[in-house]
């Protein structure tokens, strides 16, 4: 299939965009950095699929993303199956708070320009017929939690939005996948202490392709957090005023 | 404190630093650290500056000629990704460790070898190009013969201290299947196992073994040789090997477990366990290069206290009967060692600090104890006496004075291209602090 790939550079997004390559799926690659682009799509056309092009697309400059996809389609043919967004920003609850320059720039990020993103790519999409919205959220937004209250409000915003998409334009033909990744060893987590059932990127890109290919409205990777949060989302009030997590 | 420590688990107060980007990573570091699989202190911070660079994310390739099989990659690789991304493709790297879990910096870093090493030397013989960051910030590259010759050769087996490793061009090799013709002989003692290794390698390009060093008198030394080469295609089956299962050790063993008793038992049942006297056939690529890869975390079977590997060369100028010298002192210093691994080594090559030198290997596992510190400086001024020397990656343990006059020959030339290179020694680890007397 076709695919419009935002964030395969790194973290999660180099282990789908690798196993995408793999079985032969052509992708376009938008992200910052030229250079960095240009490696990424080398690395996969080792042993994969290369990617048609690379674009420069910025999370934070809603701007230019219009553009951004306009190209991406214009070098797949003019026709696109998936549209996959792994960027995203992160920082621990005690720098957002400290710096709340930061906070703004998070929840910028990953609320208000994604979703300007979706809109830009959702409205190509159904103009071609539908296909596939794959974003990725986090567990962080299922329950208000002390260690990721900022972040978690923010990927919250981002989880509901999806959600309504999905259920608005289901009938037309466009899925929305919500991937709801718990802690995973990225770059983005590096520095923090991993917590039982830590994942591997690796681990999440294959659950999140048979997500992909099943259309399923919301995948939790690595599996194991799919029953964790199921818990989480119970737990009395009371609880998680006392719970550190 | 967070720690960090070796494979052999003996920890140090330190922390890890990752990013993707390695230039961005590196930018001041005061070193930088793979995926830690050097026994010792080699990829340990040093006290006053306790954090590393770790590479592993850095993971991408970034060019590879399927017609020449040159390759570019970022120094996070690893060899276990590259066999898993171009063994399919025909392609193996040249040289390989006991272990795939090893990035292309600390292969250069290490300059590791392998069982080819009479024929093929080590992984820095195959390197066509470095990319690092130097100690003052800039970014250069350096080759074996052309542009920063000489810093090439000071950071291949340099251990990481001439500047960071971003970038490692190397050759790989194309194999004819993904397949391993292997020979196998199990040896009565260890002269015999010298000759029969010295034999082999005239007729295999890959040859080691593991001996039970503990086994006394007539018996000293018996063991297992292992032979080997790529399979050719009409030997081999069709398909491609599948990825082999995994266990992972789940817990810390507590030390009392590896004991005489229970090593001389496992190198009996090892021995008898190989009943035909030769044996051959096709084999697995992993099983014969990385049989210990297969359990993930096996260091935790040495219990809390950890282990340390001790590895020397010992030069054929020693004579033949330097291996049963060695044996004989670690035996009536009471020192058990789970198989012990002796492998013969080609001539030395260009790398100022690289390891293997013409003659023969002997590696042993040896689990901390009180008289761990004793025991190592008994086989060093033995393999001072034999005119040999030890590897770094294994190391936590030598003395500077014994390190330094094992390498009396060569250490001024590296000391002279580290004070070209990083006149003010802001790259260094714990080990340098150790045996180069680094500030701490």
């Amino acid at each position: 299939m076709n695919v419009i790939f935002l964030g395969a550079t790194k973290g999660m997004g180099r282990a789908l965009a690798r196993l995408m390559a793999r079985r032969g799926d052509q992708l376009y690659l938008l992200g910052i950095g030229d250079d960095d682009l240009e490696r990424s799509a080398a690395d996969l056309g080792v042993d994969g699929r290369a990617p048609a092009g690379v674009g420069v697309c910025d999370l934070s400059k809603p701007e230019a993303f219009g553009a951004a996809l306009d190209g991406a389609l214009a070098a797949l043919g003019g026709k696109v199956d998936a549209v996959i967004v792994t960027a995203g920003l992160f920082a621990p609850q005690d720098r957002l708070e400290s710096d709340l320059e930061l906070c703004r720039a998070v929840l910028d990020v990953d609320f208000t320009c994604t979703v300007l993103f979706c809109e830009e790519a959702k409205r190509r999409l159904l103009a071609q017929g539908g296909g596939v919205l794959c974003v990725f959220s986090s567990v962080a937004g299922e329950r208000g939690r002390k260690p990721v209250i900022l972040y978690g409000a923010a990927k919250a915003g981002l989880t509901r939005y999806l959600e309504g998409l999905d259920h608005k334009h289901r009938a037309d033909g466009l899925a929305v996948v919500t991937v709801k990744p718990g802690f995973v060893k990225t770059g983005m987590t590096a520095g923090l202490k991993p917590p039982p059932f830590a994942g591997e990127p690796e681990d999440v890109a294959a659950r999140v392709l048979g997500a992909i290919d099943r259309r399923r409205p919301e995948v939790y990777a690595p599996a194991a957090w799919g029953p964790i949060m199921a818990v989480i989302r119970r737990l009395p009030r009371f609880v998680m005023r006392r719970v550190g997590f | 404190m967070e720690t960090i420590s070796g494979w052999g688990r003996i920890g140090a107060p330190g922390r890890q630093k990752l990013s993707e980007d390695l230039e961005r990573l590196t930018d001041g570091a005061v070193l930088c650290r793979g995926l830690g699989r050097s026994y010792g202190d080699s990829a340990i911070p040093p006290a006053g500056s306790p954090e590393v660079a770790t590479t592993v994310l850095a993971d991408r390739i970034l060019s590879f000629d399927r017609g020449t099989g040159l390759m570019r990659a970022e120094a996070g690789v690893s060899i276990e990704q590259l066999n898993r991304r171009l063994l399919p493709l025909g392609f193996f790297v040249p040289v390989t460790p006991g272990t795939q879990f090893v990035t292309m910096g600390g292969a250069v870093a290490a300059d590791v070898h392998g069982k080819s090493h009479h024929v093929d030397g080590c992984f820095g013989e195959h390197v066509t190009r470095l990319k690092m960051r130097l100690a003052d910030g800039r970014v250069v590259t350096a080759e074996p013969d052309g542009e920063n010759h000489d810093l090439f050769w000071a950071t291949v087996g340099g251990m990481g201290l001439t500047g960071h490793i971003l970038e490692v061009d190397v050759k790989m090799r194309e194999v004819r299947s993904p397949w391993i013709w292997q020979e196998t002989k199990r040896v009565d003692d260890i002269d015999a196992y010298v000759e029969a290794l010295k034999d082999a390698a005239g007729k295999f390009p890959m040859t080691m073994g593991w001996i039970d060093c503990l086994s006394r008198g007539a018996n000293m030394g018996r063991g297992i040789l292992m032979a080997g080469r790529w399979a050719e295609p009409g030997e081999a089956p069709k398909r491609y090997p599948r990825p082999l299962p995994r266990i992972t050790m789940p817990l810390e063993l507590p030390s009392f477990v590896l004991n005489k008793l229970t090593i001389s038992a496992f190198n009996f049942g090892f021995y008898w366990k190989h009943l035909p006297r030769e044996k051959k056939g096709i084999t697995h690529w992993e099983t014969f290069f990385y049989p210990l890869d297969m359990i993930r975390e096996w260091n935790r079977m040495y219990g809390k206290r950890g282990f340390t590997q001790y590895q020397c060369v010992l030069p054929d100028s020693a004579g033949r009967g330097a291996a049963r010298r060695m044996l004989e002192l670690l035996t009536s210093r009471g020192g058990a060692s789970f198989l012990c691994v002796i492998k013969d080594c080609g001539p030395q090559n260009r790398g100022l600090m690289s390891f293997p030198m013409k003659g023969i290997s002997i590696a042993l596992d040896i689990a901390v104890r009180d008289d761990t510190q004793s025991l190592v400086d008994a086989l060093n001024e033995k393999v001072l006496e034999e005119g040999g020397r030890i590897y770094l990656a294994k190391d936590q343990f030598t003395r500077p004075e014994h390190f330094r006059e094992m390498e009396r020959g060569r250490l001024p030339a590296f000391l002279e291209a580290r004070a070209k290179w990083d006149p003010k020694r802001r790259i260094r680890s714990a080990q340098s602090v150790r045996l180069l007397g680094d500030p701490a």
